[in-house]
């Protein structure tokens, strides 16, 4: 697909980093000591901690690709944001107050708050970068992805644009101004999703959606005879049943000089033939889109209801309905949705994206995404072990930890652990609606479903484009400041003052801080550029599942098991941090990505979750006993609020 | 080497009493999520019987997210009553 750039969604963000640079200086003006600098003094107040929290944790991985998803499978992309959210359950009830409590400045502190062990010290600092750092490769380079619609500038462009604001947000106020950039991105983001949303409603459900005044693509149907004679005249065989093409069940047709693909559904005397979409890479790397160039824009955005019911009416549109209304007639009526094949023909490898009707509560449930209809054993477990590291990843994320530190007390850390839940499960509820709203109003673009929230703006009109294509930048650069603070607060503190003992006065680690800021940013704009054109939205999960391995565990048994030892709790982090990452390692998914076949992988499970958290418990429990004798540990009920 | 929070914390005679508050909520909502994700990953096709007019899959789906909410309302009355109660 072609974007044109919208002058005003440069103006608005342009006003939004400028605002933000602007209350950055003005706060580093008050960030002279280290606790100003890593916890924001400590002296946030908890409803804007609340939001903040919102705004460190919806990333562009939520907002984009979680609409992505549910664009293009439904409800499965939902069960993201259900797993998500029951993180926080996770956070609230066991971490928020103990984890305010514990720590000072970052996660390590907490764990070792007990112990002053050097192995923690490190141990905790390694898993903190690798999350931090798998975090941040996708947020940049989706920097780079959303800047090519958004200002027309090539991708290394807005990677080092990211990456220079949110360095300079972190290294002038630290954790300050860093709060202030995610209170406002976080409350930016619920506001302007909830108007999608309503924008949504109001103009319902409709068989032939349009898109900001242009009239939805009229797909075509035809007929052909055993022997491929086309009904429509004009059309001639190109690629018939005896090519690749026709053991895949297509057909590529040619008329007036211009080639087709053709989906083939048999009937009683023939065929059926349905258009499709297709993308062909040439032999030296070039993408042909519909048989054109993409600037040529001949590859249409999709997604529309086929047979719209509402009531138990088909009706070709239903008009502004409510939020259970609209599920409910999505529900009763049939979708398409959008397969995809690959075709190899000599060099050139073409990817056909071809209709599939499917009717709407089969798309409001699980399982066209998950395999878990007549799933294997194997399949299960895949599907168990992610949403256990849905559900265990968010409260050992370092980045979202640190967020206790810059609230006054426990009560004010629970409190807004409470406005996070509010604020995140209403934006996940809203994401169900982003979602099957692009599914359903002709604006997905099959090559790239993370566009879908902002090309679903795009079909209400150019502002409102503007405003979602500026926020879903402004995501990037709230979620990265946070990770910056995470791992330059490993770096600094962790690593330079606790573990190598470099004594320090107050400005002198705030100095630290910032030049650690510095130099994982600069990191952090490499990495993006590196990464420039490979899909590494992945690495979130890899994130959530050594989070959820390697941190949780330790951060459980710390608080609730008084046998806990120092050796114990970095056995549980190395055990978690490698088993995770070397089960993710050898997985299937990987082995696609080395070039492999996904059948040859050593394990046929992608999510490592079921296996390295219980081995991080196991290794914790089974270390701490046998090191009883080094620190004898007592976790008093009473404790400081 | 300075661990410990950042601000000056007062002493909290509550702490045992939300420690266990906190436990016991989070086993009935890991319960629910837990069944949850059974019924998707055994009998998939169960989520698509409509309740209320919504299939099953999204009622659940708004439900954890409610749930989530009322209890984290619950948890923090219960927590901010006892803070006063015992801290004074």
């Amino acid at each position: 697909m072609v974007y044109t750039q919208s002058p005003l969604a440069i103006g608005l963000f342009v006003t939004f980093v400028l605002f933000v640079l602007g209350l950055s200086f003005y706060l580093a003006r008050r960030t002279s000591s280290a606790e100003g600098y890593y916890a924001a003094g400590g002296n946030i107040h908890w409803f804007t901690n609340g939001v903040a929290f919102a705004g460190d944790y919806l990333s562009a991985a939520s907002f984009l690709g979680i609409c992505g998803m549910i664009a293009t499978a439904g409800y499965d992309g939902w069960m993201y944001s259900i797993g998500y959210l029951a993180g926080w359950i996770v956070a609230l009830f066991l971490v928020a107050e103990p984890m305010k409590r514990l720590g000072k400045y970052t996660f390590t502190d907490a764990l070792d708050s007990k112990f002053n062990s050097k192995a923690i010290q490190l141990t905790a600092a390694i898993s903190t970068l690798l999350v931090s750092v798998f975090y941040l490769i996708p947020q940049m380079v989706g920097a780079g992805v959303l800047v090519q619609p958004l200002l027309g500038l090539p991708h290394w462009v807005g990677v080092c644009i990211v990456g220079v604001v949110v360095t300079i947000i972190v290294a002038t106020a630290g954790m300050a101004s860093t709060t202030y950039v995610q209170f406002f991105k976080g409350a930016l983001l619920l506001i302007m999703s909830t108007v999608v949303v309503i924008a949504v409603l109001v103009r319902g459900l409709s068989t032939a959606p349009e898109n900001n005044g242009v009239a939805y693509h009229d797909f075509k149907t035809m007929q052909a005879t055993v022997a491929l004679e086309i009904s429509e005249p004009g059309y001639t065989v190109v690629a018939g049943l005896d090519s690749a093409y026709g053991e895949a069940g297509f057909v590529k047709l040619s008329k007036d000089g211009q080639e087709t693909i053709w989906q083939l559904n048999e009937t009683t005397n023939g065929y059926t033939l349905e258009e499709t979409l297709f993308m062909t890479k040439l032999a030296d790397g070039t993408k042909l889109f519909n048989g054109a160039a993409k600037e040529e824009g001949a590859f249409f955005p999709v997604g529309h209801v086929k047979e719209l019911r509402m009531n138990g009416q088909e009706v070709a549109a239903t008009g502004a309905v409510g939020p259970l209304a609209y599920l409910s007639a999505l529900k009763d009526s049939t979708i398409v949705l959008w397969g995809k094949k690959y075709v190899k023909e000599g060099d050139a490898t073409t990817t056909i994206y071809y209709q599939k009707p499917t009717p709407g509560a089969r798309v409001l449930r699980p399982g066209l995404k998950f395999k878990v209809d007549n799933a294997t054993g194997l399949q299960k477990f895949n599907f168990i072990s992610l949403m256990l590291a849905l559900f265990c990843g968010t409260a050992a994320l370092p980045h979202i930890l640190i967020r206790y530190y810059t609230v006054p007390s426990q009560a004010a850390a629970r409190k807004s652990t409470i406005v996070a839940i509010a604020a995140i499960g209403f934006f996940y509820v809203l994401t169900l609606f982003l979602g099957m709203g692009a599914m359903t109003n002709g604006v997905i673009n099959l090559t790239d479903n993370n566009m879908s929230a902002p090309l679903l703006a795009l079909s209400f009109g150019v502002v409102l484009f503007a405003v979602i294509s500026s926020l879903a930048f402004a995501t990037v650069l709230g979620t990265v400041s946070g990770l910056i603070v995470a791992a330059s607060g490993a770096v600094a503190h962790d690593l330079m003052d606790n573990f190598l003992g470099m004594k320090m006065s107050d400005a002198g680690k705030v100095r630290a801080g910032k030049i650690s800021a510095i130099v994982v940013g600069c990191i952090a704009i490499y990495l993006g550029i590196v990464f420039e054109g490979m899909n590494v939205s992945f690495l979130v999960g890899w994130a959530f599942a050594v989070a959820a391995s390697a941190n949780l565990p330790a951060i459980l048994m710390l608080l609730f098991w008084q046998k806990t030892t120092a050796k114990g709790v970095a056995a549980s982090i190395m055990v978690g941090l490698v088993s995770s990452l070397g089960l993710i390692l050898i997985s299937p998914d990987m082995w696609v990505r080395y070039g492999m076949l996904p059948g040859d992988a050593p394990i046929q499970f992608n999510s490592p979750a079921l296996i390295s958290i219980p081995a991080s418990f196991l290794a914790l429990v089974i270390v701490s006993l046998m090191t009883q004798k080094d620190v004898p540990v007592v976790v008093s009920d009473a404790a400081e609020a | 080497m300075g661990h410990g929070p950042a601000v000056k914390l007062g002493k909290d005679n509550a702490s045992g009493y939300k420690t266990k508050l906190g436990v016991s909520m989070f086993i009935v909502y890991t319960i629910v999520y837990a069944i949850f994700v059974a019924i998707n990953a055994t009998n998939p096709k169960a989520m698509q019987d409509i309740i209320f007019g919504q299939t099953a899959a999204v009622v659940w789906g708004f439900g954890l997210i409610g749930l989530a909410l009322v209890m984290a309302v619950v948890y923090n009355h219960l927590c901010t009553s006892a803070e006063a109660k015992l801290n004074g």
